[in-house]
């Protein structure tokens, strides 16, 4: 394909959005009760765990993704571990590696949102829900997520822009591989090295111009949000 | 019927009720001051702290054994919360759907929502979102959907602690009027002796965490210490009905509720600022301060209620004061204060036949 006469390769655009919906609904699946449980733990461990949650944030993606290509070599112990349970294949150098990868980075980007957002729940109106028999299933879903959707809603788009715009981790286990693992943060990269201005040009408007659409989106939604629940 | 001992430690506050027991009917007011552990109590009756310990039984079902407690959505409570508590992500009516989804079909108070919505004047606000309602449409919109959800008891955390005065005067009407015509069985928590002495049968008293004593409100209004009389001085509490006087609007006439067959009701006359009132069954609260007492029936005075009654007994109320608790001849008590010199001088003692003369103004209808 090709804009205002400059080949765009559309793999990297179409492989960075898969990786980032994929991370994003796997996070919906376990950042969401993660951050239930930690905003529910009265334990002093709970600060140990926080810490975890959010070491991605303060360390060098390189390290994040050093440690992951030990742990998901095909001899390391993640590779191991999963052998027991009938699986075969590699995990670096290839999409479920992407995403792995993504959703550890992204962790904190998720349960940080959803943990205030369910912090700042009234018990009040938790107990009210109780005491009209909705259950702990029911009320979740009827009560403690639509209450939090502002929460559920930035946690979505955080893990969703941040998963786009990564770097370090992608290229260290997902590697640079044309056709299977090269994002566009790394092709990009990748123009700039071999002097491709103009790809890297449109590649990089590309990136600004939806990053824009994105926040500008979910401020108004928001807005929205906050007018609805005053 | 609630019989139990129940613990719960919320971060420094201990509350151990100590054994209680009392009947479920009517009203029950859970009273104390603040810090006293109305609240913790109630919690611990409605199931909503896994951390309570203890035994509760409610008729013959048993609530709490120990550390077992049965589900607080299994314990068929309606409750109203002091900030109502609802549900900000639905509409009024989305709220009251809320509960009417989960309402058990084979048990606990079937009242037509129709009525409810009417009795609780809602109906203007059904498809209003939450956020902007005034907080004395909230505490209706949130006895609405307790009453909704069939519930076998109501139980209420301080409902009016946060409304302005004209809201409190409305929800509190709202309160005696409902309650007493869907006959489900209450449990309110109040530090206001006012609400106790309009609303409750019986009374909870509550100190340091712990149930100090159950009474009904008439032997808790029968004595001079009790903790219902504030530095405004006893209190009494007298049942019947409001009724409207034919061409004039600014007086209310009061029919008190004779106790037993044999018993004549009493005639009250209130006056009236003409708003649009509660009429019928109603309790009227007479502060001892504004009865006074003569021998007989005075002439030529500008008080209007005159009242003939015999003296039950006299007690101390603060240093210089005396109550002076009369028996009317609908069988309800009245209380008069004055003072110890009064007592002397005309001679007061029991079992004498007096007149009490209770001043207009004091008794609003």
């Amino acid at each position: 394909m090709t804009l205002f006469g400059i080949p765009l390769e559309t793999h990297p655009i179409w492989l960075t959005l898969q990786v980032a919906t994929i991370t994003t609904i796997v996070l919906l699946v376990i950042g969401v009760p993660i951050a239930w449980g930690l905003s529910r733990m009265r334990s002093r461990w709970r600060v140990v765990f926080e810490a975890l949650v959010s070491l991605p944030l303060v360390l060098p993606p390189t390290v994040l993704g050093f440690y992951l290509i030990i742990a998901m070599n095909p001899n390391g112990p993640l590779t191991e571990f999963l052998g027991l349970f009938g699986f075969s294949g590699q995990l670096t150098f290839n999409f479920t590696g992407l995403v792995i990868g993504s959703v550890l980075f992204s962790l904190p980007f998720m349960v940080q949102p959803m943990m205030s957002a369910f912090q700042g729940l009234s018990e009040e109106v938790l107990d009210a829900a109780r005491l009209m028999r909705a259950g702990f299933v029911d009320r979740f879903f009827s009560v403690i997520l639509p209450l939090s959707r502002q929460g559920l809603l930035v946690g979505s788009v955080l893990t969703f822009a941040h998963t786009v715009g990564e770097f370090g981790v992608v290229l260290m286990v997902g590697g640079n591989i044309e056709g299977q693992t090269r994002m566009v943060s790394i092709a990009i990269f990748d123009h700039v090295e071999s002097f491709e201005y103009a790809q890297a040009h449109l590649l990089s408007a590309v990136m600004v111009i939806f990053a824009f659409a994105t926040l500008v989106g979910v401020y108004l939604i928001n807005r929205r949000f906050s007018a609805r629940l005053g | 019927m609630f019989a139990g001992n129940l613990t719960l430690t919320v971060g420094d506050f201990r509350m151990a009720s100590g054994d209680f027991a009392f009947e479920s009917d009517g009203v029950t007011a859970l009273f104390g001051r603040s810090g006293s552990g109305k609240s913790t109590l109630l919690r611990a009756m409605a199931g909503l702290d896994r951390h309570t310990r203890g035994r509760l039984r409610f008729h013959d079902e048993v609530w709490q054994d120990g550390r077992r407690g049965l589900p607080a959505e299994q314990r068929d409570i309606g409750m109203v919360f002091q900030h109502a508590a609802l549900l900000a992500h639905r509409t009024v009516r989305g709220n009251l759907d809320f509960a009417a989804r989960r309402a058990p079909t084979d048990r606990g108070a079937a009242i037509d929502r129709d009525q409810i919505i009417e009795r609780t004047g809602i109906a203007p606000l059904l498809d209003r979102a939450v956020a902007n309602l005034s907080g004395g449409e909230r505490q209706r919109i949130a006895i609405a959907r307790a009453l909704i959800g069939r519930p076998r008891v109501l139980m209420m955390d301080e409902p009016l602690a946060a409304l302005d005065w004209r809201a409190k005067a409305e929800l509190l009407d709202l309160f005696e009027t409902v309650i007493r015509d869907f006959g489900i069985p209450t449990v309110l928590i109040t530090h206001a002796p006012a609400e106790v002495e309009r609303l409750a049968d019986r009374v909870v008293f509550m100190a340091d965490g712990r149930v100090e004593r159950v009474e009904a409100l008439r032997e808790a209004l029968g004595r001079a210490d009790s903790p219902l009389f504030t530095e405004e001085g006893p209190v009494a509490s007298l049942e019947g009905h409001l009724e409207p006087v034919a061409d004039d609007p600014h007086r209310l006439s009061f029919i008190t509720r004779p106790r037993a067959a044999t018993d004549m009701p009493v005639t009250l006359w209130l006056a009236h600022d003409g708003r649009p009132t509660n009429t019928g069954s109603r309790r009227l609260r007479v502060r001892g301060d504004d009865v006074a007492l003569a021998r007989g029936p005075v002439t030529g005075i500008s008080v209007q209620n005159q009242v003939a009654g015999r003296i039950e007994h006299i007690e101390t109320s603060r240093p210089g004061r005396a109550a002076v608790f009369l028996e009317l001849a609908d069988g309800q008590r009245l209380v008069s204060e004055v003072t110890a010199h009064t007592i002397d001088s005309m001679g007061l003692a029991d079992g004498q036949s007096v007149t009490a003369l209770i001043k207009g103004a004091a008794l609003m209808g």
